[in-house]
């Protein structure tokens, strides 16, 4: 049962990018003709609380919410919220927080989101061209060519 | 065409498909982005001052034969509440939807109440969809129950459902409308006792029809599994059963009242193990069992917080072991900036009691503030101000403020208000009214006191200060902290000392709303030249 989805978690905090992030990848998913199901809870941990969102993908999706202890991937914004959605990740799943990117190499800092969802990538069975149409997709024009950098510089790095 | 949606969206494309033409209801997580949705469709979409006034509206616009829905969070239910009762009574000519989205696990709420139980006491039809596919289908099928019966209808709605995004397809179709034109008939829309003995009568005949439908046609679904092990579920809690037990026989309910008891039965009879898998309250149980239907009960340590898979997996096995908190995460605070910050640190520091309300200036409770003593529910700050006044020792009585928001004072603040200039407390009483522009924990929403309607444009202004002096009290004060925060220091201390009442409207605007305000400011200046 458990292969068939691929479960991820992304945690952070609010104003990070955590849901941006999550509707970037949910909307790949989608496009790419998967079942997907992605849910967070909004409201009062909007105001710069700890935030997590779950994206479920494959060919038959049911509950939108990550069981604890069963994500394939954990991909966390900033680091020190590692520990708050660390039971989220499976025994042999992966971690993807910001050590794993030069964050010195981002032009804008709030991109952080995308250049770990380039990393993100690198383990999922998509194309660079379908990862960028969906953030293209999901931005404003004035953030698509930050954001392109940023997910290469995770992509890539 | 599929689509990805939100649950909240869905309800609102439905609505729109379905010529809905009237979308009323007041902001609350988890159902706000039903009516912004809906506007930015292009229905027509507006924010109440409160529930009730909301679905007054609602139920107007449906006797007059329109198609209405009207939207809110659970506890927004328990302020429309008489209103829901009677209306109940009322024949409605076109469709009148209620959603309301309940918060199960409390992630931006004050209870967990589950809104089940406001079918079964309102006597009114409820439908639970499971995801946003069956919300755009159960908002259809809403709106064709609210016709064929001339009956209000509830869609209850979990968090889960209305901010999780799942693939969609929407008919599109449209729904031919069966309203009748209105015409005046006193016996079914002024409910006099004598009218209402009858209203009533009628009101249990439409209950007994909507049931039998239920169980022929209802939007019932089964999984068929082993004979083993049987589950009753519905809602969000139908997802997780399919991943927690997927060998399972499934009976999910769609319109959780009237349910569809003889259904339930033949299903609980076909298996040897029938328990009933659902969030919150054991409603679903209780009716069972009332009916003579035997079926298992979840543990009392499920019956707190939000269901997920591995939940419903250890409700089915039976296993109470404790379960392990979480691990506590960063609480919401006050933005780095927020003007309401200098008014929490400025009543902590003269040691008010201060009786709180809703919105982001809850978070005046914690730390580094620590301000706020007493809370409840919306509006409630000033009653709950005048009550410790009247009671508490004058040393302490000197010291109590109420302390509520723009958006909510005008939601259900005026009327504690009126209290304050009818019933005086003998030390006077303080009330602080942060106005900052926008309803702003829900999103940045509008109100009646920004002059601008829920899409922004210029509409009427109700003025704080002048309904706090047409109102009677004396004192009004006007001031941004921002600026002037050891004037408002002093204008305090100064109404703390006087047995009067004094009213302070601290205004600035919410740093998250600002820049958009001054947008609508300036489009609305355009359109008017």
């Amino acid at each position: 049962m458990k292969h068939s989805v691929t479960n991820v978690v992304i945690g952070g905090l609010g104003g990070q990018g955590v849901i941006k992030a999550s509707d970037i990848l949910a909307d790949l998913v989608f496009s790419a003709g998967l079942d997907v199901k992605k849910s967070e809870v909004h409201g009062m941990s909007q105001r710069g609380g700890s935030v997590s969102s779950d994206v479920r993908f494959g060919a038959n999706v049911f509950s939108p919410m990550v069981p604890p202890g069963e994500a394939d991937y954990l991909v966390v914004i900033s680091s020190d919220q590692v520990p708050v959605n660390q039971a989220a990740l499976a025994a042999d799943g992966v971690l993807i927080d910001d050590s794993k990117i030069d964050v010195s190499k981002l032009s804008n800092k709030k991109s952080v989101n995308v250049a770990l969802l380039g990393v993100l990538s690198k383990h999922l069975d998509f194309s660079v061209d379908a990862w960028m149409a969906a953030i293209l997709r999901n931005l404003p024009e004035k953030l698509h060519e930050v954001n392109q950098k940023a997910f290469l510089l995770g992509r890539n790095g | 065409m599929k689509v990805l949606l939100s649950g909240d969206e869905a309800v609102a494309a439905a609505a729109y498909d379905c010529g809905v033409e009237l979308g009323t209801g007041y902001p609350g997580t988890p159902s706000t982005e039903i009516l912004e949705e809906f506007d930015h469709l292009g229905g027509r979409a507006q924010w109440a001052p409160n529930e009730k006034v909301a679905l007054e509206v609602g139920i107007g616009a449906a006797i007059a034969g329109g198609r209405t829905i009207v939207t809110m969070k659970h506890v927004g239910l328990n302020v429309a509440a008489d209103t829901l009762f009677t209306a109940a009574y009322e024949d409605m000519n076109g469709a009148l939807v209620v959603v309301t989205a309940d918060d199960p696990g409390m992630s931006s709420s004050q209870d967990e109440q589950d809104n089940r139980r406001y079918a079964v006491a309102a006597a009114l039809p409820m439908l639970e969809p499971s995801d946003s596919q069956e919300a755009y289908d159960f908002t259809r099928i809403a709106i064709e129950i609210s016709e064929r019966w001339n009956v209000p209808v509830l869609l209850r709605l979990t968090t889960r459902v209305c901010h999780s995004k799942t693939v969609v397809n929407p008919s599109g179709a449209p729904l031919p409308k069966t309203a009748k034109a209105y015409e005046k008939d006193i016996k079914t829309h002024v409910m006099l006792p004598g009218f209402a003995r009858l209203a009533h009568k009628r009101l249990r005949e439409k209950l007994a029809q909507i049931a039998q439908w239920n169980e022929e046609s209802g939007p019932t679904r089964t999984v068929k599994g082993s004979s083993a092990l049987g589950i009753i579920t519905s809602g969000i809690s139908f997802q997780h059963v399919l991943d927690a037990a997927s060998e399972a026989s499934v009976l999910k309910l769609g319109l959780t009242h009237p349910l569809p008891i003889e259904t339930m039965r033949k299903f609980a009879a076909g298996v040897d193990r029938c328990i009933v898998v659902e969030e919150g309250d054991p409603y679903m149980v209780e009716q069972l069992r009332t009916a003579g239907v035997a079926v298992e009960d979840k543990a009392s340590i499920f019956r707190f917080g939000e269901f997920n898979v591995d939940r419903v997996r250890r409700l089915i096995a039976g296993d109470t072991t404790p379960e392990a908190p979480p691990v506590p995460g960063k609480p919401p605070a006050l933005c780095p900036g927020c003007p309401h910050r200098g008014i929490f640190e400025t009543l902590r520091d003269q040691k008010c009691i201060v009786c709180g309300d809703i919105g982001c200036y809850s978070l005046g409770t914690l730390s580094p503030f620590d301000a706020t003593d007493v809370a409840c529910c919306m509006g409630a700050s000033i009653g709950l101000g005048l009550g410790m006044r009247l009671t508490l020792p004058e040393e302490q009585a000197k010291r109590v403020v109420s302390v509520i928001g723009d958006s909510t004072f005008m939601h259900s603040g005026i009327t504690g208000l009126v209290e304050m200039v009818y019933n005086p407390p003998p030390s006077g009483h303080v009330l602080l009214i942060l106005d900052n522009g926008t309803t702003a924990m829900t999103g940045l929403q509008e109100h009646p006191g920004t002059g601008r309607t829920l899409d922004h444009s210029k509409t009427g202004k109700v003025v704080i200060e002048e309904v706090v002096r047409g109102v009677g009290v004396k004192n009004v004060h006007v001031i941004d902290v921002v600026a002037n925060k050891e004037e408002f220091g002093e204008l305090l201390k100064n109404g703390l000392e006087k047995p009067e009442l004094t009213v302070i409207v601290a205004r600035r605007e919410c740093l998250l709303a600002v820049r958009s305000i001054r947008e609508y400011e300036r489009a609305n200046e355009t359109q008017c030249n």
